[in-house]
């Protein structure tokens, strides 16, 4: 006749969980306008833009965009996995969202692993794009294609990694305002338009240890120059990734 | 045998923060399959009590087993087995509020019937209504369906009526009241009297860290002066007789002329008693009323009628 109410508990099975929480990650994700905007607007903006008109001088072999592209994805990739996940988890952190999932069956890891999957399914679909408008501007990529994919999980890891620190240890309006400014020093100063060559020479070794540094060399080394493997940019990378996930780790607070 | 323990069992909780002592030695059992109601001024420490039993937070000192189980050792056994409704917030504020009931449900084994369970909680227009933009009370109602929806053994909601509308409140006693009936345990926390009276097995009050009376509504108003009965008769009526045939601690007394009142523990005996010693006077009590205290008078008198800070 009525419902019943009656008890049987039980967990769904991980995978379940793990696709479910996935995807919802990422449809709120895309459907946020103010997340659209830093991950897909701005970067496809500025490749045009600056590709379009000579505002800043590029170096290094073939045309503008040669030096833009590989840039702009490295400034896609910091978007998403730093910007754009850091204030959407201090938000979630603020209002309760990560407390009441704590509460559920989905286990921590899981959900961490879930939002990498959303940050990974925001970056595809950022590559895409922004190799479609690249290759429509005259962009001729060379290299390893696996050196690149390298690159850009390794630049992930490192991303995510002070992304959470962030969201996990500041008050989501900290973050809010902190993951914005940061974004855009980094955009100014960490190769992505502006050759770090233009920077006086006593703080560029400070410039180029930085993550997003390493993140646009990289991938202009191997996309602009033809490098099989940027081994220095790909341990930089990596130092920050082990340094940023396991801060974030220790001091990442749920509520 | 974890399946026999009771749903919850506390005790000498102690929970600081910093000098600050929320929890100052609190004992609680909740037998399994009944509702709990717990009482007591904000900041007397019930928030915290439930918080640790939902593992948010590690006690100071103390034991704490809920379904047989420890919160923090046992959180990934425990956790499908509870079901939690917070305060306020606990959703994404850019989610529909279908989708995260849905969301929630996947979480789970074998949950309830989404739409039915939305239909009932008058969830059903605003279901493709961000969260944000959803009123207080449809925000309280979704988050009493997530905590419902994976078909949990136990349920603690923490508030579920603070700040809803009388159909809204309605809505929420009568599911509540199915939950129980379908063996499913609940524990939670209000300001509303009246909500505990109706719904609750077993109230328990908290104040200053600690219970300072358990019980079911009906144990905790019995006794006490403001449990009276008063009528009108024929002046100076033999009282003596009366008050042998009443229960120790009874006090009758004629206020003002052929006008009666009797102090004690009002029920049905003792009405019976006094209209059979009217019947055998040959007098009609007349204006009979009988005044028991509600258990906002208990909790008042329990808890002082100072606001707390």
């Amino acid at each position: 006749m009525t419902t019943t109410y009656s008890p049987a508990p039980g967990a769904a099975p991980l995978g379940r969980m793990l696709r479910a929480q996935t995807a919802l990650e990422t449809k709120l994700l895309l459907r946020n306008g103010e997340q659209l905007l830093l991950t897909v607007v701005i970067p496809s903006v500025l490749l045009l833009l600056f590709s379009a008109v000579d505002i800043v001088s590029t170096t290094g072999p073939g045309k503008r965009v040669d030096f833009l592209a590989p840039g702009l994805l490295a400034l896609a990739v910091m978007s998403t996995a730093f910007t754009g996940q850091a204030i959407a988890t201090g938000f979630e952190r603020r209002y309760g969202v990560l407390k009441r999932l704590g509460a559920s069956p989905l286990p921590r890891w899981a959900l961490m692993t879930a939002k990498t999957g959303s940050v990974l399914v925001t970056e595809v679909l950022q590559v895409v794009l922004l190799t479609v408008i690249a290759l429509a501007l005259g962009w001729q990529p060379h290299g390893n294609p696996l050196a690149v994919l390298l690159l850009l999980i390794a630049g992930t890891a490192a991303f995510s990694g002070l992304g959470l620190l962030m969201a996990g240890t500041l008050k989501a309006e900290a973050t809010l305002a902190a993951a914005n400014l940061v974004f855009i020093l980094l955009l100014l100063a960490g190769g992505v338009i502006v050759p770090l060559s233009k920077f006086p020479s006593a703080v560029r070794p400070v410039l180029e240890a930085l993550p997003i540094s390493a993140l646009s060399d990289g991938l202009r080394s191997v996309l602009q120059q033809g490098a099989t493997m940027p081994w220095g940019d790909l341990g930089i990378l990596a130092v920050w990734a082990v340094l940023g996930l396991a801060a974030a780790a220790r001091f990442f607070r749920w509520e | 045998m974890p399946d026999l323990a009771p749903a919850v069992e506390i005790r000498g909780l102690i929970k600081r923060y910093g000098a600050k002592t929320a929890v100052d030695g609190l004992d609680l059992t909740v037998a399994r399959g009944s509702l709990t109601a717990v009482l007591g001024p904000n900041g007397a420490g019930k928030t915290t009590t439930i918080e640790i039993c939902e593992g948010y937070r590690r006690p100071d000192a103390g034991s704490v087993r809920v379904l047989g189980l420890d919160p923090f050792a046992d959180a990934a056994a425990l956790r499908p087995k509870v079901g939690v409704m917070l305060q306020s917030g606990g959703v994404y504020p850019g989610a529909r509020a279908m989708e995260m009931l849905r969301h929630t449900a996947r979480l789970h084994a074998d949950p309830l019937d989404v739409d039915e369970l939305a239909e009932r909680l008058g969830l059903g227009s605003c279901g493709k209504t961000v969260y944000r933009r959803l009123s207080g009370g449809q925000q309280q109602r979704l988050a009493l369906a997530m905590a419902v929806v994976g078909r949990p053994e136990l349920v603690f909601l923490d508030e579920p009526t603070a700040g809803l509308d009388p159909q809204a409140r309605r809505a929420t006693w009568e599911l509540v009241r199915d939950l129980r009936r379908d063996g499913v345990g609940i524990v939670l926390t209000t300001h509303h009297m009246d909500e505990a009276e109706q719904l609750a097995d077993d109230v328990a009050i908290v104040d200053g860290g600690q219970v300072i009376a358990q019980g079911s509504p009906e144990q905790l108003c019995r006794g006490g002066a403001a449990n009276t009965l008063r009528f009108q008769g024929r002046s100076g009526l033999d009282l003596g007789a009366l008050l042998k045939a009443l229960p120790d601690g009874s006090s009758a007394a004629e206020l003002t002329s052929g006008s009666y009142l009797i102090e004690g523990p009002v029920d049905p005996q003792l009405l019976a008693t006094v209209t059979t010693w009217c019947a055998q006077a040959g007098v009609l009590p007349e204006n009979l009323s009988v005044e028991r205290r509600t258990l906002e008078d208990v909790f008042l008198e329990l808890t002082g009628r100072d606001l707390r800070s």
